[in-house]
């Protein structure tokens, strides 16, 4: 099985390496997206993994800010999946730029009108943040690590770059850094908030397209991003966690319970979204609504977000909640299928030209208001993805993510 | 084509010739040149100095094509300093035949590639038979005075200038396409770099030689700006500067496409966009157009 794992990914990360050499030799001429479907598959996969990030981010604060003891063996394995997808979601959105070399000037000449560049400034600052934080959490088992006899060579060298060279666990040394860490994991909460429900709000701000256009997008945004980072965070400890005791199933049926009740509430705000436009039938964004539910590509709504991203999951979660692998399947479930939400935010909002009979003036097979990814675009993304599993699996390796001892 | 080649081929005697240009014109002291070459070293460029009109027109005469009067009023127009000048388009619909020479033009003119297109005629097919009719609404930037793509651009690179025209810094673009998505008139497009002879054995003269938006050479090579940002009709605010009409509205056969000064009472175009049947696409959202079209 773990065998089989390996292969895949590695077959996975050749082809998505194959994929990011093409886009460094053709830049975009082999993308679909175009001149008036911009934003495709790249941006999707860039708000769905930076909402990963969020929701892991904000669930860590249930222990670092909350001290819900019984959670409090997760809080390192959240913060690391917090940074690893912030850092893959920026790699996907660093393809999507037309001009690569560019992306310095939204820190040297930043524009603060645009909600693009207090998204970029927010989740800078949230960066940070998390790094300081994970650090500090990270610091007391990484100094046990690189002391310990049973670790391998490189897990103790690793482990003592990674402590910076402060070696301290004197109880005052460490009493002062949980402060410290409380109060960073603060700050991070409304910075997580603020820089989520920026991404929505890029979105949502946009008066252009009424299908975006709507107070509930940025909720919607940080309610996903609860609900995909919860269900990432289930099936990590459900299939990952290294004991199985009795310990572990509580963790996991916890989780589970946390998660169903998310995904309660963000079905909740999506009956919001989508009932109010179409109640009457007579609303200007209603009609891409009803492509969403009833157009060409109406499964990824109905087949893979209702059903294997909410359904499924809801029966297991509901019929058995304390069964690990079912929770842990409910989790990979949601998490994975998320992405499906993201494209059906993106996406749609861009298929309806601005004038009437715009889509037959001027023709070419970038002008057109349709859109599917290619298959290079498919490759890019695989090796986002793959990107994002190799950091995941590297840190289960190599860093105390799920150290059951606290400092 | 045969207008194509003739713009390819004045573009490259002139991005050969503009050293040579440069002294002769010093030498002559012929203004509008000599205001071409200052401001190519500028950031900003069209915008720095006021250009002076190349030559003198024959007088107002009855009956005249309209292009001398636009003509006229260009010229007075660029006698004045450059912020003092509000450029204004009308688009007389009763006029427009939709046979797509603005666009072609256009495209001529700023050496577009496959997926830019700055000035599309929408061609509508109003009823059913028997009663059918068509009605053609030519499309350029909006140049709105509220403008929805440059507040949203991360990085400042576009930007309303003071004569109305929203331009584009292609080198400061980083192409992240919001602006794109912003405009609710879709009048940006994105060059993703290609070129219309892709997969065939050789590039077409036309794509080969630089373009002068913004009054600037730019040459379509590699990933080299402007591949890779937004793109937008800019009223051929290079032309304006050089005291020549838009490209669009000199190919305009019905002479449809109205331009000029709206700052100035006697210009054309203040005459006819205060008309009764003039409006401006989706009012309703505040952009403030400076294209009117009269119904």
């Amino acid at each position: 099985m773990r065998r089989l794992l390996y292969l895949v990914w590695l077959v996975a990360f050749g082809l998505g390496l194959w994929g990011v050499g093409e886009r460094l030799v053709f830049g975009h001429r082999l993308a679909a997206y175009g001149s008036y479907v911009v934003w495709g598959l790249w941006v999707s996969v860039y708000i769905y993994l930076i909402g990963l990030s969020a929701g892991a981010f904000l669930l860590s604060s249930l222990v670092y800010v909350f001290r819900v003891e019984r959670l409090e063996r997760i809080g390192k394995l959240a913060l690391f999946t917090a940074v690893v997808t912030l850092l893959t979601a920026l790699l996907s959105i660093w393809f999507d730029l037309g001009h690569m070399e560019r992306f310095y000037r939204v820190y040297t000449s930043p524009n603060f009108r645009s909600m693009m560049a207090w998204m970029i400034w927010l989740y800078t600052a949230y960066f940070l943040v998390l790094l300081g934080e994970a650090y500090l959490a990270f610091r007391p088992d990484l100094v046990r690590w690189s002391q310990e006899a049973g670790r391998s060579r490189l897990q103790r060298t690793v482990a003592r770059w990674l402590t910076l060279g402060r070696t301290s666990l004197e109880p005052d040394v460490l009493e002062r850094e949980r402060k410290v860490l409380q109060v960073l994991a603060t700050v991070g909460v409304p910075l997580a908030v603020a820089f989520h429900g920026g991404v929505g709000a890029l979105f949502a701000t946009v008066s252009a397209k009424l299908y975006w256009h709507q107070s509930i997008v940025p909720i919607l945004f940080l309610t996903g991003a609860l609900v995909s980072g919860g269900g990432l965070l289930t099936a990590v400890v459900a299939f990952a966690w290294p004991q199985r005791d009795g310990e572990y199933r509580e963790l996991v049926s916890l989780l589970g319970r946390v998660l169903l009740l998310l995904v309660a509430v963000d079905v909740l705000l999506e009956w919001a979204e989508f009932s109010i436009p179409l109640w009457y039938g007579t609303s200007p964004e209603g009609h891409l609504l009803q492509v969403v539910l009833f157009g060409p590509y109406w499964w990824v709504f109905w087949v893979l977000h209702l059903g294997l991203g909410t359904l499924v999951p809801v029966v297991l979660l509901v019929l058995r909640p304390r069964d690990p692998a079912a929770v842990g399947w409910a989790g990979l479930l949601v998490a994975a299928t998320f992405l499906s939400v993201r494209l059906n935010l993106v996406i749609p909002a861009q298929i309806e030209p601005a004038l009437r009979g715009l889509e037959r003036a001027f023709t070419g097979p970038r002008l057109v208001f349709s859109y599917v990814p290619s298959v290079h675009e498919w490759l890019v993304t695989l090796f986002v993805l793959a990107t994002t599993a190799a950091l995941l699996w590297l840190g289960a390796r190599f860093l105390p993510l799920m150290e059951t001892e606290v400092a | 084509m045969e207008g194509e080649e003739r713009a390819v081929a004045t573009q490259t005697r002139e991005s050969r010739s503009g050293r040579r240009r440069f002294l002769k014109t010093l030498g002559a002291g012929a203004a509008t040149l000599l205001a071409l070459e200052v401001l190519e070293s500028t950031a900003r460029p069209a915008e720095a100095a006021p250009a002076a009109p190349p030559a003198a027109l024959p007088a107002e005469r009855p009956q005249e094509d309209v292009l001398l009067r636009m003509q006229r009023d260009l010229q007075r127009a660029l006698r004045k300093p450059a912020h003092l000048r509000r450029w204004a388009m009308v688009i007389d619909l009763r006029k427009c035949v939709g046979c797509s020479a603005c666009t072609i033009a256009c495209v001529a003119e700023n050496k577009l590639p496959p997926g830019v297109v700055y000035r599309p005629v929408v061609d509508e097919e109003i009823g059913t038979y028997p009663h059918v009719t068509r009605r053609f609404i030519p499309r350029p930037c909006m140049q709105c005075d509220n403008p929805p793509c440059v507040p949203v651009c991360p990085v400042n690179a576009t930007y309303k200038r003071a004569d109305g025209i929203v331009a584009i810094n292609y080198d400061q673009c980083i192409g992240c396409r919001y602006c794109i998505v912003a405009c609710p008139y879709n009048a940006r497009t994105f060059d993703a770099g290609e070129h219309y002879t892709d997969g065939t054995p050789e590039r077409s003269p036309v794509e080969e030689v630089p373009n002068f938006e913004y009054g600037k050479p730019w040459k379509r090579e590699g990933d080299a700006s402007p591949v890779g940002n937004a793109r937008k009709c800019h009223f051929c605010l290079h032309r304006l500067e050089a005291g020549m009409l838009p490209e669009c509205v000199t190919s305009c056969i019905g002479r449809a496409t109205y331009f000029g000064d709206a700052e100035d009472p006697e210009a054309l175009v203040s005459e006819l966009m205060h008309r009764p049947n003039a409006v401006r696409l989706k009012e309703e959202l505040g952009t403030k157009p400076r294209v009117y079209y009269l119904l």
